[in-house]
């Protein structure tokens, strides 16, 4: 909950502040930049072989990691890019620091550029804590006499006084990388580049790293952050590029990119479930016939998620109303069934449980041969995830006499950039006052 | 089961065209400096020299301060080189005449040790170090340099006991001990030639590590260290140690030999048979380091990927 107190403010402000500076002088250019890399097929790793077979050539395939890519950064902007795992945010990264040559392209950066990709990069667990933390320093641009300077500030930031003539070795993964943010936040640099060493250290080291982000934000410092934690991203950037399979999709207001990014890897894994779930039922008939529930005097043959417009939809996003459906055949005469639909979540939590039986008039009266749907419309304020909604399809009365249910692997999405950690997210009216003091 | 992708989803799953995405973009300039990615050297010299000072300052300290005996044992290792060899030089039939025989003996050994720990040091720098490498920039050339200036630091403690050992046993100083500085100089310089090459080779092919112990091996032997350079003059012909001589270690070890402790010893120039002459293996000192560097700043740009 602190975050979202620390979070207000400071977004404002320093967009505030942002305006009014020259918001067209870039810090970092990058123009239609290009990276591929060989990727031998057989690797030959020794001169033997390349004496032996002198004609033999290396066969390698080369892999395109980043296609034509261009953006600008501009002075005190945080800048996020974001994306899916192996869409090249990385590669690019490493390419604006430099530890890769670019295959094609250019970048410009306007001042002094330092960059995070690890914590603690080239840390010796055999030596003390002076030796690694001047070391780093110099590593990450510091001079020596700078480096040997701060190291006591850098001690106190990491709260490591009492532990600083140990070798390294004996830390606590903890401590080595409070350690190493620490080092890595005095460098004075212009621009720095980041790539997402936020998930590390405990709670209040976390906060202590938010902090300093924050500082650096208002301080004009120039960041540009790499990460797939969309809270941070709309938590700290100013404008965030989102890239796909190595190619810029967007670039923008960072929750506009967090919604773009959500849908997109959630569709993915929406359609490669669905495929693998294909597989399955082709490979294996046995799979499709779990054991189920009921008289059969009717089945529940489909469940789909719709949306307002009549489409059917694999996500939802919140606030958004949707329905699940589900088609039900009859196989004989059924008076006034209920259906009720339970929406679990991925740990198998019921998190919504509607049933037809809350309904003042019955469902009505069934044939054999007849096909209904039943549809439950909810507006979404599930928290983003996966839902597998389950219907059940049952007699009126004991509740227990089950016709049919449906369980299978249909799931959907609900999208929703905010992540507040609650399963669900009801509107909430906050509000205080003061009470009279006597 | 099919599953049906909203057509919105799929707008968003293709990709924006280039004008789209550049649509997004403000027109910017250009300005400031290009990122030219890894290189070998920098711009920034003080830089270059602070990073390859601390790595080789840091691994120095590990040696020392690892264990109880730390000197003692990067000392005992050419000391006891230096042992077993004075016992076959006895026995041998090779003791030679010269005087001072022993402090000759331990000074190549010593001069021998500082080039086989910076060449063979320097063979899996680069590879050792590719957490560095892979996620940071600096100019690759500080690796192998540093590892260089580790041996140096340690060939510089070694000296000492040569020199001690050497006035113990009754070796003068002498004005041409002024010449040593810059013999040790070209032994540097020889070293970073061999070590930016093998280095930068290492990375592309694993068996240069085998094959330089064995060429080590080799030239301890070809560098008149073990057999003195005067011996292989009376018993070899003139043009097989002719080609011997043009290894530049057993001329700078001879010449060590011949400025130090004994001007009877050959000189660097009689060796080879004229002072001019001396301008093959410098030449070959000189092709080294050419080649060793423009092969390590060929490959510097390509070390982070293809580790």
């Amino acid at each position: 909950m602190q975050s979202t107190v620390s979070k207000a403010w400071p977004i404002l402000s320093s967009r505030a502040s942002m305006s009014q500076t020259d918001s067209t002088a870039a810090a970092l250019v990058v123009s239609e930049v290009c990276k591929s890399f060989q990727r031998p097929e057989e690797t030959t790793h020794t001169l033997k072989e390349r004496v032996l077979h002198p004609r033999r050539r290396a066969v390698s395939r080369r892999f395109d990691a980043l296609h034509d890519i261009s953006f600008s950064v501009r002075k005190g902007e945080f800048f996020g890019i974001v994306g899916r795992n192996g869409s090249g945010k990385s590669t690019l990264l490493k390419c604006m620091a430099g530890i890769y040559a670019t295959s094609g392209g250019h970048i410009w950066v306007d001042g002094r550029l330092s960059t995070f990709i690890e914590l603690g990069v080239g840390f010796n667990p055999d030596l003390a804590a002076y030796d690694n933390v001047v070391l780093n320093g110099i590593m990450l641009g510091l001079s020596p006499r700078q480096a040997r300077a701060r190291y006591r500030e850098v001690i106190e930031f990491a709260e490591l006084e009492e532990f600083e003539n140990l070798k390294l070795k004996n830390y606590s993964s903890g401590m080595h990388v409070r350690l190493a943010f620490s080092v890595a936040i005095q460098v004075d640099a212009d621009i720095l580049l980041i790539d997402e060493v936020l998930a590390v250290g405990d709670a209040s080291f976390q906060q202590k790293c938010f902090d300093v982000f924050n500082r650096m934000r208002d301080e004009g410092q120039t960041i540009v952050f790499v990460t797939h934690d969309m809270s941070a991203v709309n938590r700290f950037c100013h404008r965030a590029l989102l890239l796909e399979r190595g190619r810029a999709v967007m670039l923008g207001e960072p929750d506009k990119v967090a919604d773009r990014y959500l849908t997109i890897n959630f569709t993915h894994a929406a359609e490669h479930a669905s495929q693998g779930e294909d597989n399955t039922t082709e490979g294996t008939p046995a799979a499709s016939d779990v054991p189920r529930f009921g008289n059969s005097k009717a089945t529940i043959a489909e469940v789909w998620l719709e949306n307002d417009h009549g489409n059917r939809v694999t996500s939802v996003a919140r606030e958004e109303v949707a329905s699940v459906r589900a088609l039900i055949e009859f196989h004989d005469d059924v008076q006034n069934p209920i259906a009720e639909l339970s929406v679990e979540n991925d740990e198998h939590v019921p998190i919504v449980v509607a049933s037809s039986l809350e309904r003042t008039e019955h469902t009505g009266h069934f044939r054999r041969g007849d096909r209904a749907v039943f549809l439950f419309n909810f507006g979404n304020l599930l928290a983003p995830g996966r839902y597998f909604p389950r219907v059940t399809l049952a007699h009126r009365g004991s509740g227990l006499a089950v016709i049919d249910r449906y369980q299978r692997d249909f799931s959907f999405v609900s999208i929703n950039a905010r992540n507040t950690g609650g399963v669900i997210d009801i509107p909430v009216h906050t509000d205080n006052w003061v009470l009279d003091s006597e | 089961m099919k599953v049906n992708v909203e057509p919105e989803t799929r707008a968003a799953l293709k990709p924006l065209s280039e004008q789209e995405v550049l649509a997004t973009l403000e027109p910017v300039l250009g300005t400031g400096e290009p990122i030219r990615g890894p290189r070998a050297l920098a711009d920034d010299w003080r830089r270059f020299w602070h990073l390859t000072y601390n790595i080789a300052r840091n691994e120095f300290k590990l040696r020392f301060f690892g264990s109880v005996l730390g000197y003692v044992w990067q000392l005992v290792r050419p000391l006891l080189l230096f042992g077993v060899l004075l016992f076959v030089y006895s026995v041998g039939r090779f003791a030679g005449k010269a005087p001072h025989n022993a402090v000759a003996l331990l000074a190549g050994i010593v001069l021998f040790t500082f080039f086989a720990e910076a060449t063979s040091g320097s063979v899996r720098s680069v590879v050792d170090r590719e957490n560095l490498v892979r996620k940071i920039q600096f100019p690759r050339l500080v690796i192998p340099l540093s590892v260089v200036l580790l041996a140096s630091f340690n060939l510089a403690l070694n000296l000492i006991v040569v020199f001690i050992f050497a006035l113990a046993d009754g070796v003068r100083p002498m004005v041409s001990w002024l010449e040593l500085p810059l013999i040790l100089v070209i032994l540097v310089v020889y070293c970073i030639g061999w070590s930016m090459l093998l280095s930068a080779l290492f990375v592309k092919f694993r068996d240069i590590q085998p094959i330089w112990e064995v060429i080590t091996q080799i030239v301890f032997y070809a560098s008149g260290i073990l057999i003195p350079v005067a011996l292989l003059h009376e018993r070899l012909g003139s043009t097989e140690f002719h080609l011997l001589m043009l290894n530049p270690l057993a001329i700078l070890v001879e010449q060590f030999h011949h400025a130090m402790i004994d001007h009877g010893a050959l000189s660097a120039g009689q060796v080879v048979g004229g002072w001019w002459q001396l301008l093959e293996p410098a030449g070959i000192v000189f092709a080294l380091f050419v080649v060793g560097f423009w092969v390590f700043n060929r490959s510097a740009p390509l070390i982070a990927e293809n580790l």
